[in-house]
């Protein structure tokens, strides 16, 4: 399989997404939070199928806006679940996005009627789509423009409120004494998840999301004790991501399945998947490779394992 | 300081599940405008389950739902609701995987128990993982289970695409699990569905005494010899088993739903676990045969997301009408507490006034003002006013003369049994606490209302020498707005 400037463009998004969802997703592990970004992307199905309902168009701007309401009401109404129904935290996010993903199942099922959609592109993403049309109809694919403009509002807004963000992770109360809003914070970071899960869904898909959020940066969490190069190395990690996910659904991964099936049509796996499977493959390299290290000097550094 | 907090902030609580049944009745509404509503005869013919295949479905679906209540249950209890998502998710890849060797060394691979066995293999791989995850780093619960729920994802859509260009790879029969085909369901898949159900059932049966201390204290459990890591297996094995029969019925989305939602409703009903969990099953099986029936009449609508509605519905109905922690029950409770809270300060304020400034003759016949009374606590703003009102509405006091009140019996009854807990308490704490008599009056302000009958005792026997032979000590303190007034 040859590696065309197709290929180039679509590691470079998934590139630009994976930075971009590793900015949120780190303080989303430091928040103890990580299965918000998957309720999360569950959840924005019924604020795209009401938007879609409301207004009968396609709009991008109109999407947007109602999975971002969608998702930020998942973060509310379980919290609201939480604290009024006593309910276990994680037992309170699942009753809430199960019950949001139904509802946008149904709604979807609708809008069908209305308006050309299927809950498949949400949940898988089509990044190789999106990336032919945009090439072949501007030059640069739009989705490019996209996770550029991403990627620098989440930049903005770690760099903008870095100390805040900090405080408010490792020690809320503290934060709370120095007159910092750790709950208004919080809420905040809850924002930042929703808009960028809704922002790269459409390219890479809900899944996919989730991997982009927790998985680089929890790599990179295992590598370093310093926020500062956890933000870092969560980028990096991200970037590399990208790049192998790809390049394992162009070639090795359908290799493989030719040689063990015999079949010669198959060509490609869907590279949105692989880079969530990459993702895995290098968290595990890295676990396994620390815990190696750590059994050879035992006298070495404090085992960080608890 | 939280009953507080709750009373304050319920209207806006209840917004929010108001905004839920909006959502939901917008879905509801909006379906039946968009699929004719079904004649009687339809609703007849599926009703008495006359097609045999609607038979099956029911059957199937509502076993699923009662047993998904009753491992939920222990799950819920054990606070992994959100492990049976990365379960269900972690299936994904197992069935690609089983469905390519099905079809190279069997020559098909659609079928059910090959591709039941390659999700359960896979789900139980994610367990581990997790498990591994959580052990052998500094990674917490939560981010270990959103990392094999996606990884596992995307590695079985990745499976799945190339699955979908095999040639015989019709893919739409391995979506049906994605998104859930109950109508499909087969009587071979029926009676699948039922031995593993049954399974299930034996196993949470037998097991039910080792579950209910690893649910409520698994480090008792573990300190008495249980074998609790075993436990856990047993349980996140049981919940694979339910996942994977679920996955036909409801799409391994949704499956989780069914897990996590009929027994968080059901908690509020009870407190009891076995009352938990009969409730629970009832939730999953009345969800399951509602959903069917409703997507038997609307056949366009996705069966598993009408069952996940159906018991969205019974969940925000329980949370706002539960009879155990229902939040109408428990705002009741609250408000009665702090309505009989502020009662009893307004009869100790009107006794120890009275105790100043009254004729003594008797408690009865000795008449009061509003502003009398207003000087001696701190009352917000119409506090007073109404807990006068209410009062007089429930015969504490009498009012003869328009403005001028005086204490009813009952009421000088409550008055005399709070002013002489009060005071108790507050000698108690002056001679055994050694809290200065300036500072006790706050405390047993907090206290008088809870006193029970046998710390009273206590409280008598502690004081026998004091002046607590006397019907009402006197006030260890001076008394607030009592400067004239002769008290101790």
């Amino acid at each position: 399989m040859e590696w065309t400037a197709l290929d180039g463009w679509i590691v470079a998004t998934g590139t630009l997404l994976a930075m971009a969802c590793a900015l949120p997703g780190t303080f989303l592990i430091l928040n103890r939070q990580s299965m918000l970004g998957d309720g999360i992307s569950h959840a924005v199905l019924p604020g795209i199928a009401i938007a879609f309902l409301l207004t009968g168009s396609r709009d991008w701007t109109f999407m947007l806006a109602g999975a971002v309401v969608a998702g930020v009401l998942t973060g509310v109404i379980s919290n609201a679940i939480e604290k009024y129904g006593k309910v276990e935290s994680g037992a309170a996010l699942g009753v809430t996005f199960c019950s949001l993903f139904a509802l946008g199942l149904v709604l979807i099922r609708i809008a069908a009627d209305q308006v050309e959609i299927h809950a498949d592109c949400v949940l898988y993403g089509t990044l190789e789509t999106a990336v032919i049309d945009g090439v072949i109809n501007s030059g640069v694919p739009q989705v490019a423009w996209q996770a550029i403009a991403l990627l620098l509002a989440n930049a903005l807004l770690v760099l903008l409120f870095y100390k805040e963000l900090k405080i408010a992770s490792f020690d809320p109360d503290l934060a709370e004494s120095q007159g910092i809003p750790a709950g208004r914070i919080k809420f905040g970071i809850t924002m930042m998840t929703a808009i960028t899960t809704v922002m790269a869904f459409e390219a890479v898909g809900s899944i996919l999301i989730i991997a982009l959020l927790i998985v680089p940066a929890s790599t990179a969490i295992l590598l370093s004790h310093r926020l500062p190069v956890i933000l870092v190395l969560a980028c990096g990690i991200g970037m590399l991501t990208a790049f192998v996910g790809h390049w394992l659904a162009m070639a090795p991964f359908p290799w493989l399945m030719r040689e063990l099936s015999g079949l010669e049509s198959l060509s490609s796996a869907s590279s949105t998947g692989m880079m969530a499977a990459a993702c895995g493959l290098i968290f595990i390299l890295v676990l396994i490779t620390q815990r190696v290290l750590q059994r050879q000097m035992p006298s070495g550094q404090p085992s960080t394992s608890s | 300081m939280n009953d507080i907090t709750i009373l304050r902030t319920t209207p806006r609580s209840l917004i929010f599940v108001l905004f839920g049944f909006w959502i939901l009745n917008f879905g509801l509404a909006n379906a039946a405008e968009l699929h004719q509503l079904p004649s009687a005869t339809d609703i007849w013919r599926v009703l008495s389950l006359q097609d045999h295949n609607t038979r099956i479905v029911f059957i199937g679906t509502a076993l699923f739902g009662a047993v998904g209540g009753m491992v939920g249950t222990f799950l819920l209890l054990r606070k992994r609701s959100l492990m049976s998502d990365t379960i269900s998710h972690a299936t994904l890849p197992g069935i690609g995987i089983a469905f390519i060797i099905g079809e190279l060394f069997f020559g098909f691979g659609k079928s059910l128990p090959l591709l039941m066995f390659g999700a359960a293999v896979t789900g139980l791989a994610g367990m581990g993982m997790v498990v591994a995850i959580r052990t052998c780093s500094k990674i917490k619960d939560d981010a270990a289970l959103a990392i094999v729920l996606s990884v596992f994802f995307g590695l079985g859509i990745a499976l799945i695409t190339v699955v979908q260009q095999m040639p015989s790879g019709n893919a739409a029969g391995l979506e049906g699990f994605i998104y859930g085909k109950a109508a499909s369901m087969t009587v071979s898949d029926g009676w699948l569905i039922f031995g593993a159900a049954l399974a299930a059932g034996l196993v949470c049966f037998f097991l039910y005494k080792e579950f209910t201390v690893l649910c409520f204290d698994s480090s008792f459990a573990a300190s008495q010899g249980w074998p609790v890591l075993l436990l856990d297996v047993a349980l996140l094995a049981l919940i694979t088993i339910v996942t994977v029969i679920g996955l036909q019925a409801v799409g391994l989305l949704l499956v989780v739903a069914m897990m996590i939602i009929p027994p968080a409703a059901a908690r509020f009903w009870t407190e009891r676990l076995d009352m938990t969990l009969l409730i629970s099953m009832g939730f999953g099986f009345v969800s399951g045969l509602l959903g069917v029936f409703a997507s038997a009449l609307f056949p366009r609508l996705p069966a598993g997301a009408i069952i996940v509605l159906v018991s969205a519905l019974l969940f925000f109905l329980s949370m706002v009408l539960g009879g155990a922690r229902g939040m109408w029950f428990r705002y009741y409770e609250h408000r009665e507490l702090s309505r009989r809270v502020r009662r009893q300060h307004l009869l100790r304020s009107i006794y120890e006034w009275l105790e100043v400034h009254g004729k003594r003759t008797d408690l009865l016949d000795d008449e009061f003002t509003l502003n009398d009374i207003r000087q001696f606590r701190a009352w917000t703003p119409g506090e007073l006013e109404t807990s006068l009102q209410r009062a007089l509405q429930r015969d504490f006091l009498g009012e003869d003369h328009p403005g001028r009140y005086h204490l009813t019996g009952k009421g000088a009854r409550d008055a005399l049994r709070v002013v002489r807990n009060h005071r108790l308490w507050e000698l108690f704490l002056i001679k055994y606490a050694d809290i200065a008599p300036g500072k006790v009056d706050r405390d047993a302000d907090a206290v008088e209302h809870i006193l029970e009958p046998d710390i009273l005792q206590e409280l008598e026997a502690l004081l026998e020498d004091e002046d607590t032979r006397k019907r009402i000590p006197l006030s260890p303190h001076r008394l607030n707005g009592a400067l004239n007034g002769g008290t101790t």
